[in-house]
C-alpha cells in the first residue's frame, strides 16, 4: 500500500475497502460465510475472550465452516463478558453473552449450523451513528 | 444451513419477568408442541431489551417483528397468525405516540433506543488493529477535508458551534480551548491527549483507545492543524498495556499510510504522535501535573495562569484534551456542528459515555445523549437494581463527585444539573448503591483514595484529607461524636477553598454530599452507635434467637473466635465481647435463628 497523498486518494481507498468488505459479506458463497466478532478489550480478554476466539477458530475450522472470526473493541456489555457477535448470511447480527466453551459449541451446533437461537442473546440496546 | 427457521425471543429482564414473562415462555412452548412445530420454531429467553415500560417484549426472528405488552393469552394468536400464517398481529405492535402508526421493526422505533454511540461508534464494530476497517468507516476523511478545504479558524469555529465541552470532567468548551492555544505564537506547540484515566471504576477512555485508537490519532492531528502544532503526545498510564499496544500499532499503520508524518494529504502540514507513559497517579489527570510528569518532573500541579495554552509542555503553548473529547471531533466535522448540537441539552451538547457499575443488573459501558435522566440510565439501560433491592444513591464524578439520592432520579444529566445537585459529571464513572451500602463507608472509601493519591504539595489537601479520613474512620467504629460531624463539614469547606488544584478542591465532595443527603445516617452512627445499612462491622451485633435455635452446633463450629457456646440440642448464645462480627455463623445457620443488628 502506497502513501495517501490527497483526500481523493483516501476516498478511493475507502470505496475500495468498502467493496472488499461487501465482497466478504456477499461474496462467492453467500449462503455459507459466517462472520463472528469477539469483543476483546482488556475486560473481555480477562474474562476469557481470547480462549473463546481460539476455540471458535479451531472448531469452525475443524468442521470446515466457511467463516471469518475477528476481534473488536468493547461492546459495552460488561455484565455478560465474554461477548461475541454472530452474523449469519442474510441475517441481522446477533450478540451472545456469557460465552464459555459449552455455549460456544452450542452456538456453532445450533445457531450457526441450524439457525436455531440459543440462550444468552443480548438485545442491542443502542444506536450507532454511521 | 436451514432456512426460514423461526426464533421467538422473549425478554428475560426483571421487568418483563415480573409481568408474566415466564408464563409467556411456557405458553409458547406448549403452543409449539400442540401445532407440531418443534424443530422449526424455537423459544429463547434474552437479556433486557431496555424497553421495560412496554414489557413484556416478544421479538420474532428473522423478520424482526417486535411485539410489546404481550400477555400469556396472546401467545396462541401469535403462533397461529404470525408463525403459521405469516400475518403480523397488529394490535400487539408498538404504536408510535405521535403518528399513531403501528411499527413492527424495532429499528424504526426512535425513542426505544436510549443510547446513541458517537464516541464509541467503532468500539465493538471494527477490528482496532486494522486501519482499513477504520478508513472504511470514514476514518481520516475529517482530517483530509480540514487540511485541504478549511482554514484552521474555520475548523475551530465549527467545533465552537458544535458546543462540545471537555469530557474529562471540567466541561470547558473545547473550541474555545483550541482557539486560545492557536492565538499564542511560538516556534513549537504541542497537542496532548490526556489518557490518564484514574477514577476508581471508570474505563471509558481505555475502551475507546482499545476499540478505536485511530479516532484519537485523527482528532489530535486535526487539533494540531488548528492550533499550529506539529507534535502530539499521548500521556497514558502504564497500567493500560493493551491500549498502549493498540495505539502503537495504530500509529505505525497511520505512518505507513502517510496519515501521520510529513506533508499530510499533500498539504504543508506535518504531524506526528508519540506516547508517554504515566505511572498511574490520579493527580496527573490535572493538566499542569500531567505536563510536569511528561517532562520527567514530579507529577505535581502548579498555579494557573499560566494556562497550558500559553506555557505548557516544555514551556510551549499546548492544548490538552481528554480521550473521549477527541473521539467526538471527527464525527462533528464529518456530520457538521449543527447535527451535533441538536443532540443534548441547551448547555451540554452531544453524548456522554458512562461506566455504569455497582448494584445494577446490567453493568456496562453506555453512551447516552446529554439530558437523559438518571432513572432512564439506571432502571432502563441498567435494568434496575440487583436482587430487587431498593435504590439508595448514585455516585457520579468519582472521588471528586457526590452521591445523589432518589429525589434526583429525574434530573436530566448534564454538566450544570449535576453541579447544581451537588455532584459533578466527572469523567463518567457512575456507581449505583442500594440499601445495603453505608454512606459513611462510601465517603470513607473515596477519602482513602484521595489520601493515597494526594501529591502532598499543599497542606489543606495533604493534611486536611487525612484528618477527614480519621474522623470518618472513628465514626464507622462507633466512636464519633456530634461535634465530629460539624468538624467534618467545616474542614471540608476549608479544604475546598484553600487547595491549589482540582484534586484538593473537590476531594471533600463525597463527604459533603453524603452529609447533606444522608445526615440521619451519620447521626445514627454517632448517637445510636448503629449502622442502618449494616455494613460497618464494628457496629454490628449478632444475636441468636433462642426460640428458633435447635442447637445443631453448626454456628459454634463455624465461629473462628470461639464466641458461641451452648450444648447440643439446646439454644446457643453469642458472647459479644469475643465476637469479631465476621458473619460466618449467620451463613451457616439453616434455621434463620441468627440475626444482625
Amino acid at each position: 500500500m502506497g502513501k495517501i497523498k490527497s483526500l481523493a486518494d483516501l476516498k478511493n481507498l475507502k470505496t475500495d475497502l468498502q467493496s472488499k468488505i461487501d465482497l466478504r459479506e456477499k461474496g462467492d458463497s453467500p449462503e455459507k460465510l459466517v462472520q463472528i466478532k469477539v469483543a476483546m478489550a482488556t475486560c473481555g480478554i480477562a474474562s476469557g475472550a481470547k480462549e473463546i476466539m481460539d476455540f471458535m477458530i479451531d472448531e469452525l475450522d475443524k468442521q470446515s465452516i466457511n467463516s471469518v472470526v475477528t476481534q473488536t473493541g468493547c461492546m459495552g456489555y460488561c455484565y455478560a463478558e465474554p461477548t461475541i457477535e454472530v452474523t449469519l448470511p442474510d441475517s441481522e447480527p446477533i450478540v451472545f453473552g456469557y460465552v464459555d466453551n459449552n455455549r460456544a459449541t452450542e452456538i456453532i451446533e445450533k445457531y450457526i449450523k441450524k439457525g436455531e437461537i440459543v440462550e444468552g442473546v443480548l438485545p442491542v440496546n443502542y444506536e450507532t451513528i454511521d | 444451513m436451514v432456512k426460514n427457521k423461526i426464533n421467538i425471543l422473549v425478554c428475560g429482564g426483571t421487568g418483563c419477568r415480573a409481568s408474566n414473562g415466564e408464563t409467556i415462555i411456557d405458553n409458547f412452548k406448549q403452543e409449539i408442541e400442540k401445532n407440531g412445530l418443534e424443530g422449526q420454531v424455537s423459544v429463547v429467553t434474552t437479556g433486557c431489551f431496555g424497553f421495560c415500560e412496554k414489557g413484556p417484549i416478544v421479538k420474532i426472528m428473522p423478520d424482526n417483528t417486535f411485539y410489546t405488552q404481550v400477555k400469556p393469552e396472546d401467545v396462541k394468536e401469535i403462533i397461529e397468525e404470525h408463525v403459521i400464517k405469516g400475518r403480523r398481529v397488529t394490535r400487539l405492535l408498538y404504536e408510535d405516540p405521535e403518528t399513531k402508526e403501528h411499527i413492527s421493526d424495532s429499528k424504526h422505533m426512535g425513542f426505544y433506543r436510549k443510547q446513541i454511540r458517537i464516541a464509541l461508534r467503532n468500539c465493538g464494530f471494527i477490528n482496532p488493529e486494522i486501519i482499513d476497517e477504520y478508513i472504511a468507516r470514514d476514518g481520516y476523511v475529517a482530517l483530509g477535508s480540514c487540511l485541504t478545504e478549511k482554514t484552521p479558524q474555520e475548523v475551530i469555529d465549527e467545533i465552537k458551534l458544535s458546543g462540545l465541552r471537555g469530557r474529562g470532567g471540567g466541561g470547558f468548551p473545547t473550541g474555545l480551548k483550541w482557539e486560545f492555544a492557536s492565538k499564542n505564537k511560538a516556534d513549537q506547540k504541542y497537542v496532548v491527549c490526556n489518557a490518564d484515566e484514574g477514577d476508581p471504576g471508570a474505563f471509558m477512555d481505555r475502551s475507546i483507545l482499545e476499540g478505536d485508537p485511530h479516532t484519537v490519532l485523527e482528532a489530535m492531528a486535526i487539533c494540531g492543524y488548528c492550533i499550529g502544532a506539529t507534535k502530539g503526545v499521548i500521556y497514558i498510564r502504564a497500567e493500560y498495556p493493551l491500549a498502549i499496544e493498540r495505539l502503537k500499532i495504530a500509529i505505525n499503520q497511520a505512518r505507513e499510510y502517510g496519515l501521520l508524518g510529513e506533508k499530510l494529504f499533500g498539504s504543508d502540514f506535518d504531524f506526528d504522535i508519540e506516547l508517554k507513559y504515566g505511572a498511574g497517579a490520579f493527580v496527573c489527570g490535572e493538566e499542569t501535573a500531567l505536563i510536569h510528569s511528561m517532562e520527567g518532573e514530579r507529577g505535581e500541579p502548579t498555579v494557573k495562569p499560566p494556562f497550558p495554552a500559553e506555557s505548557g509542555y516544555k514551556g510551549k503553548p499546548s492544548n490538552v484534551n481528554n480521550v473521549e473529547t477527541f473521539a467526538n471531533i471527527p464525527v462533528i466535522l464529518n456530520k457538521g456542528a449543527n447535527w451535533f448540537n441538536k443532540i443534548g441539552t441547551e448547555k451540554s451538547k452531544g453524548t456522554k459515555v458512562f461506566a455504569l457499575a455497582g448494584k445494577v443488573n446490567n453493568v456496562g459501558l453506555i453512551e447516552v445523549p446529554m439530558g437523559t435522566t438518571l432513572r432512564e440510565v439506571i432502571f432502563e439501560i441498567g435494568g434496575g437494581i440487583k436482587d430487587n433491592k431498593q435504590f439508595k444513591a448514585v455516585q457520579t464524578g468519582g472521588p471528586s463527585g457526590g452521591c445523589l439520592t432518589s429525589s434526583f432520579l429525574d434530573t436530566p444529566i448534564d454538566y450544570d444539573n449535576l453541579i447544581a445537585a451537588g455532584s459533578m459529571m466527572g469523567s463518567g464513572g457512575m456507581i449505583v448503591m442500594d440499601e445495603d451500602n453505608c454512606m459513611v463507608s462510601v465517603a470513607k472509601f473515596y477519602l482513602e483514595f484521595t489520601c493515597e493519591e494526594s501529591c502532598g504539595k499543599c497542606v489543606p489537601c495533604r493534611i486536611g484529607n487525612k484528618r477527614l479520613l480519621e474522623i470518618l474512620t472513628k465514626i464507622t467504629k462507633g466512636e464519633g461524636t456530634m461535634d465530629d460531624l460539624y468538624k467534618l463539614k467545616n474542614l471540608s469547606n476549608v479544604i475546598k477553598d484553600t487547595s491549589l488544584c482540582g484534586l484538593g478542591q473537590t476531594s471533600p465532595n463525597p463527604v459533603l454530599s453524603t452529609l447533606d443527603n444522608f445526615w440521619d445516617e451519620y447521626v445514627a452512627h454517632v448517637e445510636e452507635k448503629r449502622c442502618p445499612a449494616a455494613e460497618c462491622r464494628a457496629l454490628l451485633h449478632y444475636i441468636i434467637d433462642p426460640e428458633k435455635c435447635v442447637g445443631c452446633t453448626a454456628c459454634a463450629r463455624a465461629c473462628p473466635a470461639g464466641a458461641i457456646s451452648g450444648t447440643v440440642k439446646q439454644a446457643h448464645s453469642i458472647d459479644l465481647s469475643k465476637c469479631i462480627q465476621c458473619g460466618a455463623c449467620m451463613e451457616k445457620c439453616k434455621f434463620g435463628a441468627i440475626s444482625r443488628k
